[in-house]
């Protein structure tokens, strides 16, 4: 609830303040059927989005010959952990059966250096673009916007043709070359606007003290980015360690990120389906951005609105 | 002449930009330049410069698999944005009633979004089982005739990936849209109400209007995101059963990886780059008479 709507809300409460005598407590409410009817809604709405994961998290703690029984909504009768040891040590995609924790390990392999690189670079790219602008640096910048939008499919195969060329490809740092170019159009576009919304006088007085291109970067600008930097981690640091199609395409056998492994597992043909297992194996998967999704709060919002305002 | 030389291209600026140039120019310029290109050529499992004219268009659109696959992503595209605007715009609508909890509302709408599209597509696809997902649950409770697989049906496969998106992304949709409805002035509201209008009509007719630019947004996202849909697809349904839920984006990386034809993979490339590029020139054509028209003004 924002201030505006609170004051709007509340006609009288300047003059009551004036007069000395502050309302407090919560203000009474009439329960009519309307309300009812928002709340019954918003209950229904939240069951639709909360009942997946709370059967995954049920199915993850049953043994199988309970799951078998088919009771998909039930409490685990012996909940056990077996299931999440298996997932994390033992579960088998074809012949390895070491779970998922080299998918894990690869994906902080991945994830911590894209994120980094692209973040720097985008940085830079931004404050040339707002601050040193050489001719023909917003047709790169164009292009760029335009790059956020082409389906990836697009350049994929060029990008595979390239990287073996160089001998990168399913590498780690043909997968993290990989994720730098693609966060490359959104990352830059935050901080363009960004750095824009900076007076532009604070570039000016340092110009006049002598400062250059990197001294005004690290002096100046990079102390100031930290609250788009934050937004920048966020959005960079779900969204590499979701990815599933670069990572299957780029980064080859024994750098394989978690999604793949995860989707290897589950959609395994072989053997008998363990889903105590997959659904522990998922739950992993998905607990690092949901962790970084429930502590960053209202900065996750702020970073998908950020990189929506590209049209 | 030296200096202004150096004002235009500033050195540091430009070796700073780099990687932005190589970007720029190699990935979107030269990478696609070499995408279409191929498409012309009769490519196998690597790039020949055997040019064959339009023969792998002509083979393409005699595919069923991508005829399949260009229904689908219609179909998906129209259902999942519907849908996804409709449901997001009325979880806003009643998210901005003042109501108690809005956080933890908003919590629960969102986190899906934060998610990788495989633990969607999974958890979905267990939800669906038929011997042990939600048909089972509901035959166990006693109602026995009761018929929900849609995953293992041709016809109703792709409901299943709608419905899976809607989980996935319409949480954002009711952020971008809260957001736009927290922008409208609250004296706009207090005027309709003066003038007895009823709160739906001032919703349709006076606020929506109003948020074009959230729409926009919301809409430009799926959009981005309905083009590009394949983690969904691969973890969900693998593009079955048969070929019933094949995507354009999933067509084009099994003809580049498992079938080894570049040539008529980068002919289904090109055409799905083709939408974008319409779409993309023709709202900068209007952003470009709009400045004209208003520098004109000036």
């Amino acid at each position: 609830m924002t201030a505006g709507q609170i004051t709007a809300n509340q006609p009288g409460q300047d003059a009551l303040e004036h007069a000395g005598v502050a309302p407090f407590g919560p203000k009474p409410r009439r329960v009519s059927p309307g309300r009812i009817g928002i709340y019954v809604f918003l209950v229904i709405a939240a069951l639709f989005f909360l009942i997946p994961v709370y059967i995954m998290i049920v199915t993850s703690l049953k043994g199988m010959p309970e799951i078998r029984l088919g009771h998909l909504f039930s409490l685990p009768a012996e909940p056990t952990f077996q299931p999440w040891a298996d997932a994390w040590l033992h579960a088998c995609t074809g012949r390895d059966c070491n779970g998922l924790s080299p998918g894990f390990y690869n994906s902080l392999k991945i994830t911590v250096p894209s994120v980094i690189i692209s973040i720097i670079c985008a940085s830079i790219n931004g404050y040339a673009l707002t601050f040193w602008p050489y001719k023909g640096a917003n047709l790169l910048f164009g292009l760029l916007v335009f790059g956020a939008f082409v389906p990836y499919q697009v350049v994929i195969y060029p990008l595979i043709i390239g990287l073996s060329s160089v001998g990168l490809f399913a590498t780690l740092p043909g997968i993290i070359i990989i994720h730098t170019i693609f966060g490359m159009p959104i990352l830059t576009l935050l901080f363009r606007n960004f750095y824009a919304a900076l007076p532009v006088e604070l570039f000016k007085a340092a110009r006049v003290d002598g400062a250059g291109f990197w001294r005004i970067f690290f002096s100046i600008m990079l102390p100031m980015s930290v609250p788009i930097t934050v937004v920048a981690v966020i959005l960079q640091v779900t969204g590499i360690w979701n990815d599933f199609l670069f990572g299957i395409v780029f980064a080859g056998r024994s750098n394989w990120p978690m999604t793949v492994q995860l989707n290897n597992i589950v959609n395994t043909t072989t053997g008998v389906r363990e889903y105590n297992v997959n659904m522990a194996a998922t739950i992993l998967t998905a607990a690092v951005p949901l962790i970084i999704y429930f502590v960053s709060g209202r900065w996750f919002v702020r970073g998908i609105a950020a990189g929506a305002v590209k049209g | 002449m030296q200096r202004s030389w150096r004002q235009r291209f500033h050195l540091p600026a430009v070796i700073g930009t780099i990687p932005m140039i190589l970007v720029a120019v190699s990935v979107f310029v030269i990478g696609i330049g070499f995408s279409v290109l191929w498409s012309f050529t009769s490519s196998k499992l690597f790039p020949t410069y055997d040019f064959v004219g339009l023969a792998q268009y002509r083979r393409l659109w005699a595919d069923s698999r991508w005829l399949v696959s260009v229904n689908n992503i219609w179909f998906f595209g129209l259902m999942s944005i519907s849908c996804n605007m409709v449901f997001g715009y009325l979880l806003a609508v009643f998210m901005d009633q003042r109501i108690r909890q809005e956080d933890l509302f908003r919590s629960i709408f969102l986190y899906p979004f934060a998610m990788s599209l495989i633990v969607t597509g999974l958890v979905w696809q267990w939800v669906l089982d038929p011997n042990l997902g939600l048909q089972a649950a509901m035959r166990n409770l006693g109602w026995s005739s009761f018929s929900f697989a849609p995953l293992v049906d041709a016809n109703t496969a792709i409901y299943a990936l709608v419905v899976a998106g809607i989980w996935q992304g319409s949480g954002v949709t009711m952020a971008i849209l809260l957001a736009g409805l927290r922008g409208v002035d609250e004296e706009i509201w207090k005027a309709a109400r003066v003038d007895g209008i009823p709160t739906w009509r001032t919703h349709l007719s006076i606020v929506a209007p109003m948020m074009k630019g959230a729409f926009a947004t919301a809409f430009v996202l799926q959009c981005v995101g309905v083009v590009r849909v394949y983690d969904l697809v691969i973890a969900m349904t693998g593009g079955g059963p048969g070929i019933a839920t094949s995507m354009p984006a999933v067509y084009v990386i099994q003809l580049i990886t498992v079938r080894q034809n570049v040539g008529q993979g980068m002919a289904a490339a090109t055409m799905m780059l083709l939408p974008v590029l319409v779409v993309l020139g023709f709202s900068g054509l209007v952003l470009w008479r709009r400045n004209r028209r208003q520098e004109a003004r000036v």
